[in-house]
């Protein structure tokens, strides 16, 4: 039902406008005087070397593909949990196989050394 | 008409309670942390603003306040500008689907102690849960520092890494409950035993997945003090990291009440079905001894690498919280438990 789910938009709109709020508050009520050193990015007190935003080896990158996909099962175990009581032995090897295949994806990545990083 | 105006400022009033009870809570857990660390090493701790240093959570307020604000030159002024409001609403939206106690009557209406009690209660938890680790990358990203976009990095790396085991723990009281809605759930735990009982490897597992999930100890990296100078925000300053710091802090308290909801037992308590306004109090109670055990952890526990928390959550934690869910699928049904 979508009356349900009026509340949470209403939580929604009071805590954005408050954390709004903060920060405009916050921008009026503080001083302000700029300096070069001031707005210059912090690097324990050297000067920058280079660009902040630069490209950074992610290593774990496999890892956050492999991530997707798990998280992907654990939606599918959701509705399944829920409904076990009624699905009964049935329920549970069914999920047992739906696991297991999954589980032999999960060994495959982590002898490959997917998991590992370098 | 009336009905809906009534229902409109029962909504609004009920956001505002919420709201504003974070936001103390927020307060009041920082001089909780404080006090708490430092009896653990054998310090006092705040003791000078009014009585018990009680006041100290707004004198800190305040002086942030007045702080000056900087922006970095080269900094990516409007997304800067919005990812503390990213984290912090995710955090406060969170325990819109909490049930503080059962509904009562008030002037001829009944009053639920609850926000919204909606059927996939669980499923909004997880989404929501997870939307403020854009607020932190955003921040790392658009501050336009190595510190912070190393701390927004490690963040994202943090969040793949325990995700799956928090999803999946949350399974086993939805197989013993047999509902996604937190209301539900509580009531099964009512009629039977707290959860933690059943399931004590899914609530240690949930714990741990928590304590990354909120960036507390011993998986602070993406704001480690003192290899990246507070990481992901160490740009910001005044109320913009106040706001983070608020953030922070009201998750720590929301994931506390998801916890005691899912694993001790939410509002139950003693004389509960006599005197309903209890609820909440038992739930603070809770939620307190939760955060008790989570600074506690931070005054024991050393930083872990990352990619130790990676390998952590990948080859221990997932395995263990897929073998929880198999015990407990069997033995539900050998045992008809629940």
């Amino acid at each position: 039902m979508l009356i349900n789910y009026w509340p949470i938009a209403i939580l929604i709109a009071v805590s954005t406008f408050l954390a709004v709020a903060v920060v405009v508050f916050g921008h009026l009520i503080g001083p302000r005087r700029p300096s070069e050193r001031k707005a210059a990015p912090y690097e324990s007190g050297m000067e920058p070397i280079g660009p902040g935003t630069r490209r950074m080896p992610v290593r774990f990158y496999l890892v956050a593909v492999l991530f997707i996909l798990f998280d992907i099962e654990v939606i599918f175990l959701f509705p399944w949990a829920v409904n076990f009581r009624n699905l009964g032995v049935f329920g549970l090897i069914e999920m047992f196989v739906f696991i297991v295949i999954l589980l032999v994806g999960y060994v495959y990545a982590w002898k490959k050394g997917a998991l590992e990083w370098e | 008409m009336d009905e809906n105006i009534a229902l409109i400022i029962e909504w609004v009033l009920k956001a505002v309670i919420l709201a504003f009870g974070l936001i103390t809570g927020f307060a009041y857990t920082t001089y909780y942390e404080r006090k708490l660390l430092a009896r653990i090493q054998i310090r006092i701790g705040p003791n000078r603003a009014g009585p018990f240093g009680l006041l100290q959570p707004a004198a800190d307020g305040i002086k942030l306040f007045f702080k000056e604000e900087l922006i970095p030159a080269q900094a990516y002024k409007f997304i800067f500008v919005i990812a503390p409001i990213l984290t912090m609403v995710p955090a406060l939206v969170i325990l819109a689907v909490i049930p503080w106690g059962e509904s009562f009557e008030l002037f001829g209406r009944q009053i639920a102690l609850s926000m919204a009690d909606i059927n996939v209660g669980v499923l909004y938890i997880l989404s929501v849960a997870s939307i403020s680790v854009y607020g932190i990358v955003l921040a790392g990203w658009s501050s336009n520092n190595k510190y912070a976009m190393m701390g927004g990095l490690r963040s994202t790396a943090q969040m793949i890494s325990y995700e799956l085991a928090l999803g999946l723990s949350f399974v086993g009281p939805l197989m013993l409950a047999g509902s996604m809605s937190m209301l539900d759930i509580v009531r099964a735990q009512q009629e039977t035993a707290w959860y933690i009982f059943y399931q004590p490897l899914g609530a240690l597992i949930f714990y741990i997945a928590m304590l990354a999930e909120v960036n507390r100890a011993p998986f602070d990296m993406p704001e480690a003090e003192q290899e990246l100078a507070a990481g992901f925000h160490t740009e910001y300053s005044g109320m913009k990291f106040a706001l983070f710091t608020m953030g922070e802090y009201v998750k720590m308290i929301a994931v506390s009440v998801i916890f005691s909801t899912l694993f001790l037992g939410g509002f139950d308590g003693p004389a509960i079905d006599r005197f309903v306004l209890l609820g909440p109090l038992y739930l603070v109670l809770k939620v307190a001894a939760c955060l008790f055990v989570m600074i506690w952890v931070r005054a024991t526990l050393p930083r872990l690498r990352y990619d130790r928390l990676m390998a952590f959550g990948w080859k221990l934690l997932l395995p263990a919280a897929l073998f929880n869910i198999f015990i407990t699928a069997v033995l539900i049904l050998l045992f008809d438990l629940g």
